[in-house]
């Protein structure tokens, strides 16, 4: 295909992409080192007779205004929002250090810095669901997999729902069941006796809800994938395992799970990638008390009557960089394929 | 897997049946039940005091006289105006797939047909730009579309939606072109058409199975879309998703939940037949890029 050709052909999408993706990942980063001007203040004195004169300070509302649309930008900061007390918190940070003696305590003390506390939990989501949500697909695609013709087309139906609904009404048809009113909720407290057994009440039992909701979500999709992958296993292959005597576990482990790796890693990759993006259940769950991550960090940074933009900017470069980390390994790997096919 | 060989051992016939009892009940309780509570009153589907009371209705009898009762759904559709909601979502589905099919297809096509090296890194940009969650290009959004007063309005909304669907829908539609072979255009050059017509002619007649798959991840995305939506649309623009996310905050202080799960209930009616009539090509889509992977 020609140059122009391909110009012409691309150029909706490549506008589409560059207008409304490319440039504001280049206002963000431009956001980031800006700060909203302050108030221009003035000193006014007042004097009166017999009570003297006394000093006060106000807000010059034009010079503001002034300043605000000669610079609409804000003031130049630098990195000042990256490094203050809402996100990476270095003098903070500095000082924790300093004073911790004990790594629990250390790890407390960060826990109470913010971004510290919404990374916490976005990478402990990311690396406790990912593998689970592996393992438990395979197992869903090998149990599915032994099913009568006719039960496989009717549970592969209902697999997928957890998956194809929406994420924030998923997290609340979970999140009503579970909560200490809904029906299981409730059913477990009486069933315990404990009416502690809440889910608002304890910061451990919400991580755990956020992460079965996260393994509910997304196990459909590694189960669609290797399913499919099952379907083109060679027998062959298996009946020279069992002819060698290998028992079932053997045989998935020898066999099958090596046929499927290629998929367990493209699945892996997709999974890391969601599941840093975590979001919904946070809203769905109202958890925001006991777990955030990274994008609800921004989130909660840009609703609500005061848009703090140069702070949410901070945060989606902080997250832009995670997830630049987490892709490098394929990106390299591709960049390496490419070399070698040419 | 005819062979004897084989056939399960007993023990883990009934171990996997039971698994699979297991993930059937996990997968589609959560739905039935929510279905089954959005009928009943608030003290029924939240029980407090006993939690039979959400099997057996008793509240509701109470207050309705019978075990189901439909003031959920009139709460929300009509005294919240949730029909609005729905309409809203409606036309920003509607256009985003109309418009993300119209401009992938012609941008797939051209990667899946051109050998140049600038359609690896231009696949790669889309691979990493697909890899951001798009909240964090919200914060660029808001300062241009307050100065051109153009937010709060659906039309921002689809085009942002349209523009952050590109880099999935390339992908996508890039390896299903790469399917058709190329010889097909080629021939049709030959013949004496450019390279429009023969994407007209010769591509377009053949490319619908894909393009309906893309469609179908298209939908999903704008449909269950709610960080990007929920920032962008004001109050009276909402979609469906940012709406009942409004709901929880307005309604739990009056005790109309049953709103929200009567809104939720309704929300998910279209995915469950979508699921149902494209189980298909939905399955299709989620290999077709592991495959290749």
């Amino acid at each position: 295909m020609r140059h122009k050709t391909f110009f012409w052909f691309f150029l909706p999408t490549g506008l589409a992409m560059l207008l409304f993706i490319a440039l504001p990942i280049v206002s963000v980063v431009t956001q980031s080192i800006f700060a909203p001007h302050e108030a221009v203040l003035i000193e006014v004195e007042n004097c009166t007779p017999l009570v003297g004169c006394t000093t006060e300070t106000s807000v010059d509302q034009e010079a503001t205004r002034a300043l605000r649309e000669a610079k609409p930008l804000g003031r130049f900061v630098g990195l000042d929002i990256y490094f203050d007390r809402g996100h990476l918190a270095v003098s903070e940070l500095k000082e924790v250090w300093a004073s911790s003696e004990t790594w629990g305590g250390f790890w407390d003390r960060l826990y109470n810095l913010p971004l510290y506390r919404a990374l916490a939990f976005t990478l402990t989501f990311t690396f406790v669901v990912t593998p689970l949500t592996l393992i438990l697909g395979l197992v869903i695609a090998l149990a599915i997999n032994s099913l009568h013709k006719h039960l496989k087309g009717l549970m592969i139906f209902f697999s997928l729902l957890p998956m194809i609904v929406t994420p924030l009404i998923g997290s609340m048809i979970l999140f009503w069941m579970i909560d200490s009113r809904g029906i299981l909720g409730s059913a477990l407290i009486g069933l315990s006796g404990d009416p502690d057994l809440s889910l608002k009440a304890s910061t451990g039992l919400m991580w755990i809800a956020l992460m079965v909701y996260g393994l509910w979500h997304a196990s459909p999709f590694a189960f669609v994938v290797f399913y499919a992958g099952l379907q083109t296993l060679p027998t062959d292959q298996l009946e020279a395992a069992q002819i060698d005597g290998a028992t079932r576990w053997q045989q998935v482990k020898y066999v099958i799970v090596p046929h499927l790796m290629p998929l367990v890693t493209f699945v892996a990759l997709i999974q890391l990638m969601d599941n840093f993006k975590v979001f919904e259940p946070i809203v769905g769950f109202s958890a925001a008390a006991h777990a955030t991550s990274l994008s609800w960090f921004i989130f909660n940074d840009l609703g609500g009557e005061t848009r703090q933009l140069s702070s949410a900017s901070a945060t989606s470069v902080i997250t832009i960089i995670g997830v630049a980390i987490l892709l490098s390994p394929v990106l390299v790997r591709t960049w390496r394929d490419f070399k070698g096919a040419r | 897997m005819a062979s004897r060989a084989q056939r399960m051992p007993k023990s883990l016939r009934i171990a996997s049946t039971l698994f699979v009892i297991f993930w059937f009940i996990l997968a589609a309780f959560p739905f039935a039940w929510t279905v089954w509570g959005s009928f009943k009153v608030e003290l029924d589907f939240f029980s407090i005091s006993n939690w039979t009371d959400g099997l057996t209705g008793t509240r509701t009898k109470a207050v309705y006289g019978s075990a189901f009762t439909d003031t959920g759904y009139e709460g929300a559709w009509i005294q919240e105006e949730f029909w609005r909601n729905v309409l809203n979502t409606g036309i920003v589905c509607f256009f985003v797939v109309t418009i993300s099919l119209t401009v992938g297809t012609l941008g797939g096509y051209a990667l899946s047909r051109s050998t140049h090296n600038y359609t690896f890194w231009l696949l790669i940009t889309a691979l990493i730009f697909r890899a951001m969650p798009p909240i964090t290009l919200v914060a660029g959004y808001l300062l241009p579309f307050f100065e051109w007063n153009v937010w709060g309005i659906l039309p921002t909304t689809i085009i942002v939606l349209v523009a952050i669907n590109q880099p999935f829908t390339l992908w996508m539609l890039h390896s299903f072109f790469k399917n058709i072979p190329q010889e097909l255009d080629e021939s049709a050059k030959v013949d004496g058409c450019n390279q429009f017509q023969a994407f007209r002619r010769v591509i377009i007649p053949v490319m619908w199975p894909g393009v309906v798959t893309t469609g179908l991840f298209s939908f999903l995305l704008a449909y269950n879309d709610f960080a990007v939506s929920a920032m962008l649309l004001s109050e009276s623009n909402r979609t469906m998703v940012p709406a009942i996310a409004a709901f929880l905050g307005t309604t739990q202080t009056e005790g109309n939940v049953m709103f929200a799960v009567a809104a939720v209930v309704s929300a998910t009616v279209p995915l469950f037949i979508l699921v149902m009539f494209f189980q298909r090509q939905i399955v299709g889509g989620l290999t077709a890029g592991a495959v290749k992977g």
